[in-house]
């Protein structure tokens, strides 16, 4: 129980010297997308903010969001988007006590990279 | 401080009995953003770009107006919820920890707001 030697045990993992690997780069990319996407939800209530002011007030922020710079933050934010909603799933799915195994979770892991990237390029066909 | 039992060193670091319940409620956000996040998206997609009329048209009515309004409040509490969590693990220093936290929350709550008002005013006036 008490442990005499607290304060000078090595610390692990070190992230320096640690082999990223598809659990833990997944792991910090949720986190990630999930700060990242702040942006655009701030942004997204601005358009609506703007949409109810006036038609003016519209085409100003509606120009910025779909000039290069927009697009850039949209299309990043997309990305993050469908990361995040199948990482999500594969977390939920680990909530409710399935798919934990090491070869699951790489697999599903791969599953998430995969369908994320294909949901932001069907969508930006869609959207074009 | 080697000679400190496990019990004297958590002790006055605050509550161990408070977290289970913010855990459930941010599954309970993420599950409740499956549909609504994929219900707002196609529709907004389709908007984004579009004339200002066609933009009123489309979020007048009730369905849109309502998906987006829900879509809001939730990803706003969401992303408060994810946040806080973000903060606690990596701001120490207990002042700049209380400030973030309660800027956080103030801060989603004003979008959540700004959203739903901006929603309701195109969904009412329309």
């Amino acid at each position: 129980m008490a442990d005499a030697n607290q304060g000078n045990r090595p610390l692990s993992p070190h992230l320096q010297v640690y082999r990223p690997q598809i659990t833990s780069v997944l792991s910090i990319l949720n986190r990630i997308t999930g700060i990242g996407m702040s942006l655009a939800t701030v942004l997204i209530a601005w358009w609506f903010l703007a949409a109810a002011t006036g038609a003016e007030y519209f085409a100003v922020v509606d120009g910025f969001l779909t000039s290069w710079f927009g697009i850039l933050i949209l299309v990043a934010s997309l990305l993050a988007f469908w990361f995040h909603f199948f990482n999500g799933l594969r977390h939920l799915r680990w909530d409710a006590g399935y798919g934990m195994g090491m070869k699951s979770v790489m697999r599903s892991g791969q599953v998430a990279v995969v369908m994320s990237i294909a949901a932001t390029i069907l969508c930006i066909i869609l959207a074009v | 401080m080697s000679y400190l039992t496990d019990r004297k060193r958590v002790d006055g670091l605050g509550v161990a009995r408070g977290g289970v319940e913010h855990w459930i409620s941010q599954r309970v956000t993420s599950i409740a953003l499956i549909p609504l996040s994929l219900m707002f998206l196609f529709p907004f997609l389709h908007n984004l770009g579009a004339d200002h009329a066609a933009v009123l048209q489309t979020y007048s009515h009730p369905y849109h107006a309502i998906v987006a309004v829900m879509f809001f409040i939730v990803l706003c509490k969401h992303l408060h919820q994810g946040l806080q969590v973000v903060i606690e693990d990596y701001v120490h220093a207990p002042r700049l920890l209380l400030s973030s936290l309660i800027l956080n929350k103030l801060f989603w709550g004003a979008t959540a707001v700004m959203a739903v008002f901006a929603i309701a005013k195109i969904a009412f006036s329309a």
